[in-house]
């Protein structure tokens, strides 16, 4: 029986087969997903902010900041038997839920998340980022497939 | 520097009894506009980790209409009210006589009325707290967002992430006609316009 673990804001989890990952209505935040094919093994992060170095606040939770919460998950999951050659990512969220002037604190979380994984080498085979409404993530460990829900725009996968 | 885990309990009070004044206030204005009494509950203090935020009112996932207004010069922080289909659906059968069901179908004009009623709640809020501290604080226009609670709240919890991994909330629940319908009002302060709150109010 696949457990569900729910990765909240600023946390991250790492599943085995057959098990899922939950992060529920990510409106500005990123859910980053990291998938291992060949051992079945899935990485979720719920980063809420782009950068450790502008924070304001001692000591930095890793979690929070997608520099620093990526560089954690790969090691994580280095750590469980992943190699970083056969690591892909998909990435949503980074939605703009408010029309606020200026660029978005969801357009700097997917950057930030973009030259992260770039810097890491590790692919973006799939993304749904962007726009103005809420999304759950359903990552699934078996087959690497990220289920994204949503109020108003429909459900997918991608 | 107070952190929000090292405030004491007279001084929790004090900003307790802000929010409260600043709310009744608030509460007040919406029943002129209403014509119509309001109750709002006494105010809850909460210091909550920011991952908790979602959770605060019903499920992550609930469908709520979110209205954000920004508060800066001498006090950084935010307002946020959130108010379900049955609130809105009062709300603006009253002022305008639109029948919400659908949280999703709500007019262009219902939508500039929403926002025109956080104006008013916030303008009466604001003018307390600016009168009480000593201070000036400039209010931005409202904006709203409807969708899954959690996802609204994930703007207040970007703002006060920055600064910390918790957040203080100011939550005071408004009643329209009984106990039927309600919404939520949350004050956001930051931590550096918390202590100068405290500061000006000599309660340091």
């Amino acid at each position: 029986m696949a457990k569900w673990l729910v990765v909240g804001i600023s946390d991250q989890k790492i599943a085995f087969s057959p098990d899922k990952l939950v992060s529920y209505a990510l409106g500005s935040c990123v859910g980053v997903c990291i998938y291992d094919r060949k051992l079945r093994v899935a990485g979720l992060a719920h980063i809420l902010l782009p950068n450790s170095k502008e924070s304001l606040h001692c000591p930095v939770n890793p979690c929070k900041y997608a520099d620093t919460a990526i560089e954690k998950l790969v090691a994580g999951m280095e750590a469980a038997g992943c190699r970083r050659q056969r690591l892909t990512a998909k990435i949503s969220g980074g939605a703009n839920m408010f029309d606020i002037p200026g660029p978005s604190i969801g357009e700097k979380n997917v950057e930030a998340v973009k030259l992260k994984l770039l810097s890491l080498k590790i692919d973006i085979v799939a993304a749904d980022v962007g726009g103005n409404h809420g999304r759950t993530l359903i990552f699934d460990s078996v087959s690497g497939k990220l289920e994204i829900k949503s109020l108003f725009h429909g459900n997918k996968i991608i | 520097m107070h952190d929000y885990t090292n405030l004491g309990e007279f001084q929790k009070d004090v900003i307790r009894e802000l929010g409260n004044i600043g709310a009744g206030n608030a509460a007040t204005a919406l029943g002129k506009l209403l014509n119509d009494r309001i109750e709002i509950t006494v105010p809850a203090l909460k210091f909550i980790e920011i991952n908790e935020i979602s959770g605060i009112l019903g499920g992550p996932e609930n469908e709520a209409a979110g209205i954000i207004l920004r508060l800066s010069e001498d006090i950084d922080g935010l307002l946020v009210y959130l108010m379900d289909c049955d609130f809105i659906n009062h709300l603006l059968g009253c002022l305008i006589c639109e029948d919400v069901k659908d949280i999703r179908s709500i007019s262009e004009l219902g939508l500039s009325a929403l926002k025109e009623v956080s104006n008013i709640l916030s303008g009466s809020f604001v003018n307390v707290l600016c009168s009480f501290t000593g201070s000036k604080i400039r209010l931005s226009l409202p904006e709203i967002a409807i969708d899954m609670v959690g996802a609204i709240l994930n703007f207040p919890a970007s703002f006060a992430g920055e600064m910390s991994d918790q957040l203080l909330l100011v939550e005071v629940e408004f009643i329209l006609s009984g106990d039927s319908v309600q919404s939520h009002l949350l004050l956001i302060p930051d931590i550096r316009s918390l202590n100068k709150i405290i500061e000006r109010l000599g309660v340091g």
